[in-house]
């Protein structure tokens, strides 16, 4: 039997996996898979509480997954065109070593 | 949610999930990370069907697998081959604490929690969300299109550098 | 439906009859399970064996050469057998026998890999199309965007097969690869959009319902939504006058260079498979699917809908036999600054359309009103926008340029001053 918590759990590992991608990789790209990987659990807890609900719950999980899934698309686009910007600029992609502003 | 193929398939799809996920943490080629993501998208997409959200797992197989995945393989590609390890900054010990700690609370919410759950499958269709979009939700609904937009204007701008100016001026045959 | 007669097993007007038959006599004897494990394996050996299989062999492999052949003055395969009609077979043997080298510098798991990420969505297209009135294997809400969503798939396993191949060439075919299916992935879902908002349907076999109820096929309700259609997709597909991710006069063989024996066959036979599917889609939402203005309560409707399928495929290889390939920033500028404003265009206009439909009372019969709108404004919007873009139409268009500005061709006279 299969209930909502099982999805959750899934969800935290998820979102906790990304959560440490994120936070401990060197270069950029890796820190924005990480971010995917976060909004995909999101996404997926969403959805689990939209499925376990009755009411305007459902639906309303549902446009919050769509809209989601429109920002995440759009940081997307952002990020890569950040990403090779600042490697046109600095020749390094490593957020580590972007650092002009430390004094 | 008792059928017999619907828990075999949440317990393959949440070790390939994770398995999957785990793989962009450890791998060090920036794009095997890459890979193992697309398949975290697509057990994420599996999630959905098995949550009878189909239209939102096609979406989710067309955003993040056909688009979002393909543009990151393409910024990987487009920036040269001594930067694309995939290793950790010295912050990786304090995150992977944090990581833990914020699991070890949220599955004691999670498992501490009555959820008031009711499992009748509520067995939305895409016309369902696509009134709700226009009806309830019309407003976030323009603001995202507009935010997309505007995100495309402005990654174009980033990346455009200024010696292809010239290509812009029309051939002077066409 | 009024399709059916019967429901006999021996009605192989709908081939579901017979599969239901078996299934059932399945379900009796063995648990319940047991059914839906066959039930997908014998829908799959049936597409297969009916549909795929041959289609690949004997229209992709022996038909494609043939008829280019034809079309390009030469003979074609003729040596195997009969005709040549062997020549798939002993082409396929050739490729098992052959070693499939791998690069010292490659990545050698992903080079692995790749051939089977490129053929597991081929099988999952056909999962979706409807054969016959009944005969969908799955019947998906959203089939329409599960068709978009799989046959994005191909271009990833493609990105990485160039890019494991660790070839310069392998590389930019890769690069090539993704930026068009990415500039014309979206043209294509404009107008498959259009396609939805008109029909109102995501379903495939809701589609080809529509096109029933209404006796009149999509094709001629939009025929801009077709054409460009066509177009995206021939792209997407990397048939010749776009395939300029192997363009083998620029960059040896694209993605491919790397590969050979049966990895190459694999890419090869699931090219086909993928311009198979792409037909068979086409055919669906656009020429009525298994649907024939009632004949097909006479010819079986899965052959109908076959019969279609390779009509469209061999528009697939006439485009491929005549057409010279293009340059890689044409195809570009094409899908941006033509295809994506007229797709546009097409999605404003029949929106507008199905809105006044939903107001008006004018029942089933309005289709042929739009039908007879949509025709001439898509040829106007064509031709103005072309002329917006400065493309102007040849004045003599039977006489090449070359042709004319050399004066045509002048018979040489002398012997002695001609030839080698």
């Amino acid at each position: 039997m299969l209930t909502l918590e099982h999805f959750l759990t899934v969800g935290v590992l998820l979102f906790c996996l990304g959560l440490v991608i994120a936070l401990s990789k060197r270069n950029a790209i890796g820190v924005l898979m990480g971010i995917e990987l976060m909004l995909n659990s999101v996404n997926l807890t969403l959805i689990a509480f939209s499925r376990f609900s009755t009411g305007p719950a459902e639906i309303a999980g549902h446009a919050f997954v769509a809209f989601v899934i429109t920002v995440a698309a759009a940081e997307a686009a952002v990020a890569l065109a950040l990403a090779v910007a600042v490697y046109r600029s600095r020749q390094t992609v490593e957020v580590d070593q972007l650092d002009l502003l430390r004094s | 949610m008792d059928n017999a193929g619907v828990q075999i398939a949440f317990w393959v799809l949440s070790i390939l999930t994770l398995v999957a996920a785990g793989g962009v943490m450890v791998s060090r080629n920036l794009l095997h990370a890459v890979l193992f993501l697309i398949v975290a998208f697509i057990g994420v997409a599996g999630f959905f069907v098995l949550l009878s959200a189909e239209f939102i797992a096609m979406a989710q197989i067309v955003i993040y697998v056909g688009a979002i995945a393909v543009l990151i393989l393409f910024a990987i590609v487009l920036t040269p081959q001594s930067i694309r390890d995939n290793s950790e900054t010295a912050m990786v010990g304090p995150a992977i604490l944090l990581g833990v700690a914020l699991t070890a609370v949220f599955l004691f919410v999670i498992h501490d929690t009555t959820w008031a759950t009711d499992a009748t499958d509520p067995g939305l269709s895409a016309s369902d969300l696509g009134r709700a979009l226009l009806s309830t939700w019309v407003l976030p609904f323009e603001i995202a299109s507009v935010l997309l937009t505007a995100a495309l204007v402005g990654a174009i701008m980033l990346v455009r550098s200024e010696t292809e100016e010239s290509e812009d001026v029309p051939d002077a045959d066409a | 439906m009024p399709t059916l007669v019967t429901d006999h097993w021996y009605d192989f007007r709908d081939l579901s009859n017979l599969s239901r038959v078996i299934l059932e006599g399945i379900d009796k004897v063995a648990p319940y399970e047991l059914a839906y494990i066959v039930a997908p394996i014998i829908g799959f050996v049936a597409a297969f064996v009916i549909f795929v299989l041959p289609s690949q062999l004997f229209v992709g492999v022996y038909g494609e050469r043939r008829i280019i052949g034809r079309m390009q003055a030469r003979k074609g395969p003729n040596r195997v057998g009969p005709f040549g009609l062997l020549q798939p077979v002993a082409d396929a043997l050739k490729l098992l026998q052959k070693e499939a080298l791998t690069p010292t510098a490659a990545d050698k798991t992903l080079m692995w890999a790749a051939p089977v990420f490129f053929v597991a969505p081929a099988v999952l297209l056909f999962a979706v199309i409807p054969f016959g009135p009944r005969m969908v294997f799955a019947d998906v809400p959203a089939g329409l965007i599960f068709f978009i969503a799989v046959s994005g798939l191909p271009v990833l396993a493609a990105f990485i097969a160039g890019w494991s191949s660790n070839n310069k060439y392998s590389l930019f075919g890769a690069m090539r690869i993704v930026a068009m299916s990415i500039s014309y992935e979206v043209p294509l879902v404009l107008v498959l959009l259009c396609v939805v908002v008109f029909t109102n349907t995501m379903s495939l076999p809701g589609i080809v319902e529509f096109q029933v109820d209404s006796n009149l096929w999509l094709i001629f309700m939009q025929p801009l939504a077709f054409v460009v259609y066509f177009i995206a997709v021939s792209a997407e597909l990397n048939r010749t006058p776009t395939d300029i991710a192997e363009a083998e006069s620029e960059i040896v063989a694209g993605y491919l260079t790397e590969y050979s024996g049966m990895k190459w066959g694999l890419f090869y036979g699931m090219d086909i498979g993928y311009a198979l599917a792409a037909a068979a889609f086409a055919s669906t939402i656009f020429l009525g699917g298994w649907s024939m203005w009632g004949l097909e309560q006479w010819v079986p409707p899965w052959l109908l809908f076959i019969a279609k399928t390779h009509l469209f495929y061999f528009v697939f290889i006439w485009t491929r036999g005549t057409l010279p390939r293009l340059r890689i920033d044409q195809l570009m500028g094409f899908a941006w600054k033509f295809l994506l404003p007229l797709a546009v265009f097409n999605l404003f206009l029949v929106s507008l359309e199905r809105l006044w439909w939903n107001e008006s009372d004018l029942g089933g019969g309005i289709v042929f009103i739009i039908m007879a709108i949509n025709i001439p404004a898509s040829a106007i919007a064509v031709y103005l926008w072309a002329r917006f873009l400065g493309y102007k139409p040849e004045r003599i268009p039977t006489r090449p340029r070359l042709v004319r500005e050399a004066g045509g061709y002048v018979p040489v006279e002398d012997p002695a001053a001609g030839g080698q």
